[in-house]
């Protein structure tokens, strides 16, 4: 076995175990921290990838703000307490039956795709900063700046939205 | 080190995503804070990721990767509406429990 396959159980493992947790963990503290560590585990399947850029990126971009974002709602509403009410055993039967049947639908599907071939070890060089910034100032320029829009939009809502209303 | 390309098929990869989203469906419908809720459309949303990254990675096509890229860009977005959304509910019925907004269902 090569050491990038064990490498790969290891990720997968780390991967599979912490998403479980993040789902079976009745504290949403617990939730979110086990959240940021499948991140971390997913920037390092990015970097065994090829693509550096978007581990960096998405080590920042998911572990650095989007859970602290996550981290400060779930403080700021008082819910470390485990004080949710569950659903009953029935619902989970049929939420873990139904998970697991559409697991087992979308193999069926794509067992039989062709899998992808190999390119040559030049050609597979597309993760590094220089070939995706070309990609994406060259090509997708107008999408790059829509996005920004997008960003200033998200931005103004979540204020407007979150604001008390003290008007009325 | 090599990387994992020469040596660790496409496939692996493949099921690990299918299971990483399947595990997302089941929280969705199995928990009831609507905080969960959205992390767990966060996992659904980075094991595309992982499979775009991945797909990308063997092709040796660079557009798979930008894509995954506008997909982190629209995920923050939504984290950040959707988190705010969920602020301003609390402030209304102080709970974060999806059963109790039932006023639209019919």
């Amino acid at each position: 076995m090569v050491i990038s396959q064990i490498i790969f159980y290891m990720l997968a493992a780390f991967t599979l175990l912490s998403a479980l947790f993040v789902v079976f963990s009745k504290n949403p503290i617990y939730s979110v921290l086990w959240l940021i560590l499948c991140f971390f585990s997913i920037a390092g399947h990015f970097v065994m990838l090829n693509a550096q850029f978007l581990a960096v990126v998405h080590i920042i971009v998911y572990s650095g703000a989007i859970m602290v974002l996550f981290l400060f709602t779930v403080m700021l509403l008082n819910l470390n307490s485990e004080t949710e009410p569950h659903k009953p055993t029935l619902l989970k039967f049929a939420a873990v039956l139904s998970g697991g049947a559409l697991f087992l639908i979308i193999i069926a599907a794509v067992r039989s795709t062709m899998p992808v071939p190999y390119v040559a070890p030049q050609l597979s060089e597309v993760g590094y900063v220089k070939n995706i910034g070309m990609k994406l100032y060259r090509d997708y320029t107008l999408p790059f700046e829509v996005a920004s829009i997008l960003f200033l939009s998200a931005m103004i809502g979540s204020v407007v939205l979150a604001k008390k209303e003290r008007f009325n | 080190m090599e990387n994992s390309i020469q040596s660790v098929p496409q496939n692996w990869y493949l099921l690990l995503s299918t299971f990483m989203f399947c595990i997302g469906v089941m929280g969705v419908l199995l928990r009831r804070n609507a905080i969960i809720i959205l992390m767990c459309i966060e996992l659904m949303l980075n094991a595309v990721n992982l499979l775009l990254v991945s797909y990308s990675s063997y092709a040796g096509n660079a557009e798979g990767q930008v894509f995954v890229f506008f997909i982190m860009v629209v995920a923050a977005a939504e984290v950040a509406v959707g988190l705010a959304l969920l602020v301003s509910i609390y402030r209304n019925v102080a709970s974060t429990d999806i059963d109790i907004l039932n006023r639209m269902k019919w």
